[in-house]
């Protein structure tokens, strides 16, 4: 669960990325973060998973105050939040296998666990027969799969993901939104930014449209709502 | 941290030395020549300790007489420097014997050349071989020695020697080889650590994205840092290790050439057996200490973690 109240969020700079926004999304929810480039979502986002400090308000994350939290304790909230960019962001040099288990290892699972459970999710995301591959010999759609496998093998409460069919074609969009419900039916809460009009308004979830660092709108099943 | 992260840190440590090929040898090769550098000065210190010590040993004060000098004269110089606080022994040297010592250190070979000069042809005075207890107060004792001379109206002994300049020059000679490779190993030290955190910083910023995703991932700080920690030290330990087999295979070599070749010039060096574990020691402990402070500083500057 994650629980906003009245956060800002100004850069050193003095961009203001967000004023004043309050927000819950629930467990298990499935959220669309849209608007205009510049709006606030990624920063929305990087709140969430601790990358940023909100400069005033209150955000909790599976009960954490993560605006109070002490940096040491930061990994271990970040182990049950999932991350997927829209440019992947795998490791050139490791096979999908090893760029999967790497986040297992990270976390110290024992050898036996990360080889059972890293070739479970890569069957989730269809990818299992490429496992020795590297990320170059891959789509980009099989590479965004991959990205989804790594940030979901540590079975994370919350999956943040900025963009994540950004650099895709509309059929290979398609393939990630059915993983990423896939995902969400087994019990993670996506919170999903997105300029993809179509994906929005055929996969029907909740919208909430950032403007100016405000929350301008937040319906239940909305729709994208801007012109492409 | 688990058995199995340890494996881990290990392995991607080792891995980054790969990895970055060129710059782990660049700083491989600035230990490798500093701790060269300091073995050479430890083991040329060691032979000249070991040299001076051997003459030390050996620092006698010889006592010539005047060729008229009668017995009784003898055995009341003989009481009285004998019985000086500094003097541990002293032993007369008769002409004759003072002979045959001469013989015997000119060798075989040469023997013969002092042929007919036994008995009254004899050209050598009597003389007394005197040891001090320490060498220290060898020109003490001489000083004695010719005031014991010069108190006795007949002025029996002719001359004083003994070592003492060479024993100085070489102490000289100790301090200059300590002092100078002190410095020069300093500096070549610190200039071995700046290679080792600038390779450590160039592992740092070619991992920059893998340290984001680990962050990303939930890895804490200290699973970051260990893999480059052991990096560094890694580097240290290996080059010293070369080093030091390096340098005691080409000592070894020096020894058994100056046994086979250089014995009659007198010149015994420290053997492998005596020098070995003392300089192996130094080099590898050293090179650790190194490579470790070489990565520690890059961790603390560049992994803001």
């Amino acid at each position: 669960m994650i629980e906003m109240q009245d956060i800002w969020k100004t850069y050193t700079d003095g961009t203001h990325a967000l004023r004043g926004v309050s927000v819950r999304i629930d467990r298990n929810e499935f959220v669309y973060l849209v608007g205009p480039s510049g709006a606030g979502k990624s920063t929305f986002m990087k709140l969430i998973y601790r990358e940023e400090v909100p400069t005033k308000g209150q955000i909790s994350v599976n009960g954490f105050n993560i605006g109070k939290l002490k940096p040491r304790k930061i990994p271990f909230v970040r182990r049950n939040i999932g991350v997927i960019f829209q440019d992947f962001r795998l490791l050139p040099k490791l096979t999908i296998y090893e760029n999967v288990a790497f986040a297992m290892e990270v976390i110290e699972a024992p050898r036996r666990i990360i080889k059972r459970r890293t070739m479970e999710v890569l069957e989730l995301v269809g990818l299992k027969h490429k496992h020795a591959s590297l990320p170059a010999q891959l789509s980009g759609g099989e590479q965004q799969r991959v990205s989804i496998a790594r940030a979901i093998v540590n079975n994370p409460s919350v999956i943040v993901a900025d963009e994540p069919t950004g650099n895709l074609d509309p059929e290979t969009s398609l393939g990630i939104m059915n993983l990423l419900e896939e995902i969400n039916l087994r019990g993670s809460t996506i919170v999903m930014a997105t300029h993809n009009r179509d994906i929005v308004n055929s996969m029907r979830k909740r919208v909430i449209a950032i403007e100016n660092g405000n929350i301008v709108r937040d319906e239940a099943r909305g729709e994208y709502g801007y012109e492409v | 941290m688990k058995f199995s992260t340890i494996l881990r840190h290990l392995r991607e440590g080792a891995k980054n030395i790969i990895r970055n090929g060129w710059m782990s040898f660049a700083s491989m090769s600035s230990i490798f020549i500093s701790l060269f550098v300091l073995g050479v000065f430890l083991l040329l210190a060691m032979n000249v300790n070991s040299m001076a010590a051997q003459i030390e040993s050996q620092v006698q004060i010889r006592v010539f007489l005047q060729l008229n000098v009668d017995q009784a004269k003898i055995t009341e110089l003989q009481n009285k420097i004998g019985n000086m606080t500094e003097v541990s022994q002293i032993t007369f040297v008769s002409k004759e014997e003072g002979l045959e010592l001469l013989r015997k250190n000119l060798g075989e070979e040469n023997k013969d050349l002092l042929d007919g000069y036994e008995n009254d042809k004899n050209p050598l005075p009597d003389s007394f071989t005197v040891e001090v207890y320490n060498p220290q107060s060898v020109a003490l004792a001489v000083e004695q020695i010719n005031k014991i001379n010069q108190a006795d109206e007949q002025q029996p002994i002719e001359r004083v020697k003994y070592g003492q300049g060479t024993i100085e020059t070489l102490f000289k000679v100790t301090n200059a080889l300590r002092y100078a490779g002190l410095v020069l190993v300093i500096g070549l030290a610190v200039t071995a650590m700046f290679l080792i955190s600038n390779t450590i910083k160039m592992t740092i910023i070619a991992r920059r994205r893998e340290i984001g995703i680990m962050k990303l991932v939930g890895a804490t700080n200290s699973f970051i840092r260990w893999p480059f920690f052991i990096e560094g030290a890694l580097i240290g330990i290996i080059s010293s290790i070369v080093t030091t087999i390096l340098l005691l295979a080409g000592y070894a070599q020096l020894v058994n050439f100056t046994q086979m070749e250089l014995s009659l010039m007198m010149i015994k060096l420290v053997t492998l057996q005596e020098s070995g574990w003392q300089t192996a020691g130094l080099i590898i402990g050293l090179g650790t200490v190194i490579g470790i402070w070489g990565s520690t500083i890059s961790i603390r500057k560049y992994l803001k973690v």
